[in-house]
């Protein structure tokens, strides 16, 4: 699998990728691999504030219920509406329409403490 | 085999109807006596918009169809009286029948809540006697028996702490939960209003003091901490590891899922817990979920007493009696005085064991469990080296190499007449295999069950294909579970 170049990773396996003061936030390929066949995703309504670190949903498969770590400090602007129809694409498409949230950044400088496509590779042994 | 005219497989294995597809109008299994008394019209006496002509789709059948509808699914079931039921941090260990007897003695049977004080002696007694008995096996100072359930015990002692910290002025904001954990640790902190921060197990599947002690502040309520944790692993820190969390003035709440493997040996009140549930329904033999009501008993230090649920037993010179005056406590947390008919069962279990018994029936626990990990070793990777104690938890990384998942060699399983273990769980294993056989096993179907596990080790290697398709001797195979979860049918609907 490769990892867009144009994200950042975190080490609880989400992605974010910036354009302007927008963050869209997703979980990676390999997280919805260990997680198996996703049922569900809990997201937060737009004007929710989240912060980097901290949980803002979660995501259920047949196996367990995992929390979805912040990578960046911001507002919701908006949750991905295909998500609850259709959970399903997230094993399909983690890293493009199963994006979860778009965050209006806080400090855009935030992602730059976040792993480069490489690093994350690396950090999972692929 | 002989012609069956449409009756493809004998009774006991064939697939069964639900009660709403067996159903023909008019049919009932009652016939009511001509009515001795004068008749009321139901409209006119409860007004019209009060009663139907009908139920919609109420399923009419006759007597011995509905006995021989739930006999025939009550066959469909694997139970501890069938055999082996390995369901790691589950406890399915065997309910003595002893316990079912004394739960049917006439006076604790049909002892009815709103009996007077002065009537119900005897039953206030058993509860004041598993209340000193169970202190004793915890090494703590009080013990309230109303929680329901496990969760329900949880939430109760993260309340308590909760309350014991609001009265020194500051609740705290956050319970520190292992990665370990099971799931209704967080839920249990969130539920009680604290934010939850996991900590990361060490590479022995154990609390790391430096990672606990980085993470305890002002801001830390409890850690919530299993021992043995859900790897099967006594946390040999646990000394160390209390004494950081109160330095800090935060609290160490056990969950006593894994009591089991300690009863007897080791008390959590010695070792720095400050609360703690056990399960009577694990570790005291009681029954499980569909076969009767837990107990989630919770035991505190006596930092912790004055805040437990109401009401408390007190000596009213040579009577027990309800105290209600409690001003500090968290209230209730639940209707009357808990599941009365689970404690009895506890208590008799206790008393049929004494001291020594209890105390043996950890030791075998422990042995029983080391024993499958010897077995096994050989031919599935455990885990973590650390000692196992009442469990073993293996990963299924070898069988991974063939395509086959610990829920596929979970399936296969069933085929060789075993009950699953624990699947996938705890999170920290990749694709985890947990089992716990209980002290209640003769060597026999230890044996049994390990060659089956054995077997099935070989046919992954032979003839993968067999074990990803597995169960082949079921009635139904490899349901839709995903399906299940994503559209789910919670309710029968006729058939268009």
């Amino acid at each position: 699998m490769t990892y867009p170049e144009n994200f950042r990773y975190t080490k609880e396996h989400e992605w974010v990728s910036v354009e302007g003061d927008t963050g869209t936030v997703g979980i990676t390929f390999h997280a919805q691999k260990e997680l198996g066949d996703i049922v569900y995703v809990d997201l937060p309504k737009p004007g929710t504030q989240v912060e980097v670190g901290k949980t803002f949903g979660s995501v259920e498969s047949v196996k367990a219920v995992s929390d979805i770590y912040s990578p960046v400090s911001g507002e919701v602007t908006e949750a991905n509406s295909l998500l609850a129809e259709a959970p399903e694409k997230l094993n399909e498409d983690p890293h493009g329409a199963a994006w979860l949230v778009k965050i209006r950044l806080a400090n855009p400088g935030d992602v730059g403490a976040l792993l480069s496509a490489a690093d994350y590779a690396a950090y999972i042994g692929e | 085999m002989p012609k069956t005219l449409g009756k493809i497989r004998p009774h006991l294995t064939q697939d069964e109807q639900l009660l709403f597809e067996l159903s023909s109008p008019g049919k009932k299994g009652y016939q009511l006596p001509a009515l001795d008394v004068p008749e009321v019209d139901p409209a006119s006496a409860l007004g019209s918009e009060n009663v139907r002509a009908a139920i919609e789709h109420f399923p009419e059948v006759s007597e011995v169809e509905v006995i021989r509808h739930f006999t025939r699914l009550s066959t469909w079931n694997y139970g501890i009286d069938l055999g082996l039921f390995p369901l790691g941090s589950c406890t399915m260990k065997y309910n003595p029948r002893i316990n079912e007897a004394v739960a049917r003695t006439e006076g604790l049977a049909w002892a009815h809540p709103y009996q007077p004080e002065a009537l119900s002696q005897g039953a206030m007694e058993v509860v004041a006697i598993l209340e000193q008995y169970l202190g004793e096996i915890f090494g703590m100072d009080a013990v309230t028996l109303q929680p329901a359930a496990g969760a329900h015990g949880e939430y109760t002692g993260i309340m308590l702490v909760r309350a014991y910290l609001e009265a020194q002025g500051n609740p705290r904001k956050k319970v520190l939960v292992p990665d370990s954990a099971h799931g209704t640790n967080p839920a249990t902190a969130f539920m009680a209003g604290y934010d939850v921060q996991t900590l990361k197990s060490n590479d022995s599947g154990m609390v790391d003091p430096a990672v606990l002690a980085a993470a305890v502040n002002e801001d830390v309520a409890a850690l919530m901490v299993t021992n043995p944790n859900t790897v099967g692993v006594f946390e040999e820190n646990i000394v160390q590891i209390a004494g950081i969390m109160h330095e800090k003035g935060a609290q160490v709440y056990m969950d006593g899922a894994n009591l089991n493997a300690l009863v007897g040996i080791a008390r959590p009140g010695d070792f720095g817990v400050d609360v703690l549930h056990s399960n009577l329904h694990k570790t005291f033999s009681t029954p499980h979920g569909g076969g009767g009501p837990g107990a989630g008993a919770v035991g505190v230090r006596s930092h912790l007493e004055p805040f437990l649920p109401t009401p408390r037993l007190r000596r009213d010179g040579e009577l027990w009696a309800w105290d209600y005056d409690r001003p500090q406590s968290i209230g209730r947390v639940r209707a009357f005085y808990g599941n009365f008919g689970v404690l009895v069962r506890a208590l008799a279990y206790i008393l049929a064991h004494g001291g020594e018994g209890l105390r043996n029936a950890t030791i075998d626990a422990l042995l029983n469990a080391n024993y499958i990990r010897a077995r096994l070793e050989e031919h599935y990777q455990i885990a973590y080296n650390a000692r196992s104690m009442h469990e073993c938890v293996f990963s299924d990384v070898r069988q991974e190499k063939q395509g086959v998942r610990t829920g596929d060699i979970a399936k296969r399983l069933i085929d060789y007449g075993f009950h699953p273990y624990t699947v996938s769980f705890p999170l920290i294993v990749h694709g985890a295999l947990m089992i716990e056989p209980t002290e209640t096993e003769p060597k026999a179907e230890l044996d049994a069950f390990c060659d089956a596990l054995i077997a099935i080790a070989r046919e992954i290697e032979a003839d993968p294909e067999t074990v990803k398709k597995a169960p082949h001797m079921t009635r139904t195979s490899r349901v839709d579970e995903v399906a299940a979860a994503r559209k789910p049918k919670v309710r029968w609907t006729p058939q268009a």
